[in-house]
């Protein structure tokens, strides 16, 4: 898969709810389709078509070792779509860090005025 | 961290900035909508200044951005139109950056919410596509100043090749 479409899967996989729940579950350690499945009120088929797409966007894959064929977290995939996002991040964060020394001074000149 | 910068892609084609500020959204809004407020603080990466800043708040009316990087004169622009106003909690508008690095423009919508003084920021900037907004993100603003330098550089190897010695 081209880098682009990559990162356009992760994003389209980490835009619903139920599969951010399910990452942030595997965040804490590998588990079966039953165990995701207990905490929603979903069948294991619909949690299985969540697992798929996580799948092909990378963000998890299964692990051979059983037959119940845990899901693990790749986390390395998580990193990359969120190093692009921090970079885009920082530009903003010094824009408004400059917003709030700038609010501040208006605040003051506001009390000021309103003091004379 | 306090008023922590958060940026997260919604949907298809959004991308959604929240921050708070700790002032009421009046000042905040005025930050956004006076030309001499917002080239106080809109500046991009360290280095660059706002030496064009245009803003016809109103519907309909357009604005004017221009950065320069001081050290070497590249500069970079964008506007767009305002299409709601709403002083003080909602402003949305169009946005193309002159040499933009991903298709078609983004539509900017604005919402200042106060609580106890306090304001919540909103901004949702809506891309032409999953592909533009992808673009955006990935690269962000400095592409944009890579394109500048690569067109600098296009620049003095034509006058390199063509200038006698």
């Amino acid at each position: 898969m081209k880098a682009t479409h990559r990162l356009d899967a992760i994003f389209a996989a980490l835009a619903d709810p139920t599969r951010r729940a399910i990452i942030a579950r595997l965040a804490s350690g590998q588990a079966a389709v039953n165990e995701l499945a207990r905490p929603f009120a979903m069948s294991q088929p619909a949690i299985s078509k969540h697992l798929k797409v996580l799948e092909r966007a990378g963000l998890i894959s299964r692990s051979r070792e059983a037959q119940r064929r845990p899901r693990r977290l790749e986390a390395k995939r998580l990193e990359e779509a969120d190093q692009w996002l921090e970079r885009y991040r920082q530009l903003w964060e010094g824009n408004y860090q400059r917003l709030d020394v700038l609010l501040d001074k208006l605040k003051t000149q506001e009390k000021e005025r309103n003091h004379q | 961290m306090k008023n922590a910068l958060k940026i997260t892609p919604s949907g298809d084609r959004d991308l959604v900035m929240t921050r708070d500020f700790d002032a009421p959204r009046k000042l905040v809004y005025d930050a956004h909508t006076k030309p001499e407020l917002v080239r106080q603080w809109l500046l991009g990466p360290p280095g660059w200044s706002m030496p064009v800043c245009e803003m016809d708040v109103r519907v309909g009316g357009k604005y004017r951005w221009v950065w320069k990087k001081d050290t070497d004169g590249s500069s970079m622009g964008m506007g767009g139109v305002y299409r709601e106003v709403k002083a003080p909690e909602r402003l949305v508008s169009t946005e193309k950056f002159d040499e933009a690095w991903y298709p078609g423009e983004s539509l900017n919508t604005l919402v200042l919410v106060e609580q106890g003084g306090r304001t919540t920021l909103t901004q949702t900037m809506r891309y032409e596509s999953r592909e533009a907004r992808e673009a955006v993100i990935k690269s962000g603003m400095e592409q944009g100043v890579n394109a500048s330098y690569d067109r600098l550089d296009a620049v003095l190897a034509a006058k390199a090749t063509t200038t006698p010695r």
